[in-house]
């Protein structure tokens, strides 16, 4: 299976309010409350680092999970917010200002 | 010649000016929004408002569409065309000669010079006790008109359905509008610093509830007033209801329609 990237998409409100991660898409207004967890994983998004370092170090490290029940829903959380647009995800590294570069 | 006549309608401390060739159309703005006539002098901005006769694509139930372009920005809904360029501080109205156009262009205008400044209109009932503002937001049915109607004399009451949210130095004033719902009577033109939200919910039995942070946040953005779908706008509001829940407490007020409820509301 390939690697993947991921990157906060520059489109979006963050915010961190009674403890909480919050995120709004200013493209369709979508609004997310992210647990810590997923806050670790956001945090850590820099485009640059691949997703299994970073549910390695930040997940299963910090919070005592297993790699297999940490990738999986790491994974379905990538892809809950790249379906709108706030996670950016490349199967190589990117520069999060400018997003990730389509392989031809 | 044709004469001109001008009305300034001021909410929120903002005159903004209507100039309008047609002396009734004026004295109907005047009745509608009686304690909200301001001075001529000093508008923040101006409108003309060219009254046409209504044709089959201006009857049309067109949903408001609030774009920027070029800098300027263009307002449609099926009763009415509107332009303002918010660098001159002037726009026009092609309307027919009814009250509810302008009230929609007030509310949109007054929703992005709000959200430049960290304020917003919401859909809330609000009302003044003891110098303390108190909203109270839902959508359609939550309670706002109910809530409204049943206020002691005591209470002043500044809208039962779009308040007004301004930021200060020091937290928010809910400001009196003249947009009215079911009660069909403008608000009190004062203001106050908000004391508190309350997101109604009728109920078997009075109560209020302790609402956590995520939650108050995601219930005042649905319930703020939001036109154009311009990115930065987004962004700002979304800044903006993160602010207001961090520096006002957001409850939830669940009520029984009767007198009582107020005794709550302290």
């Amino acid at each position: 299976m390939s690697e993947k990237y991921i990157g906060r998409s520059s489109q979006i409100a963050a915010r961190v309010l009674g403890g909480e991660m919050m995120v709004m898409s200013s493209v369709d207004s979508t609004f997310f409350t992210l647990n810590e967890v997923a806050t670790a994983i956001w945090q850590a998004a820099d485009g640059r680092t691949p997703l299994t370092e970073i549910v390695v170090r930040n997940v299963c490290h910090e919070f005592e999970v297993d790699l297999e029940t940490a990738r999986r829903d790491a994974e379905q959380f990538v892809s809950e917010l790249s379906h709108h647009g706030i996670l950016l995800v490349s199967d190589h590294p990117f520069d999060m200002s400018a997003g990730p570069v389509e392989a031809a | 010649m044709n004469q001109q006549h001008e009305i300034a309608i001021e909410i929120g401390g903002m005159p903004i000016l209507f100039r309008t060739h047609d002396f009734s159309f004026r004295e109907m703005m005047i009745d509608r929004y009686g304690g909200f006539i301001g001075f001529l002098s000093r508008p923040t901005l101006e409108f003309e408002v060219e009254l046409v006769t209504p044709s089959g694509e201006m009857e049309s139930e067109e949903d408001a569409q609030v774009e920027m372009r070029d800098g300027l920005w263009h307002f449609r809904r099926g009763d009415f065309r509107a332009q303002w360029d918010p660098g001159a501080g002037r726009g026009y109205i092609r309307q027919s000669a009814n009250p509810y156009s302008v009230d929609s262009v007030l509310r949109i205008v007054h929703s992005l010079i709000l959200a430049g400044k960290g304020g917003f209109l919401l859909h809330a009932a609000s009302a003044i006790r003891d110098g303390r503002a108190f909203l109270f937001s839902g959508i359609s049915g939550a309670g706002k008109t109910t809530i409204s109607r049943l206020a002691p004399p005591d209470v002043v009451l500044l809208t039962d359905e779009v308040s007004y949210v301004r930021r200060e130095a020091r937290g928010y004033h809910a400001c009196g509008t003249p947009f009215a719902g079911e009660l069909a009577r403008v608000g009190t033109n004062c203001s106050a610093p908000v004391a508190t939200l309350f997101l109604l919910g009728k109920g078997s039995e009075n109560k209020i509830e302790v609402v956590n942070t995520a939650e108050a946040v995601r219930c005042l953005l649905r319930n703020i007033l939001f036109f154009a779908e311009d990115a930065e706008l987004v962004e700002m509001i979304f800044r903006s209801a993160c602010d207001f829940v961090d520096r006002v407490p957001v409850r939830r007020l669940t009520f029984v329609p009767d007198t009582r409820v107020w005794d709550l509301i302290v």
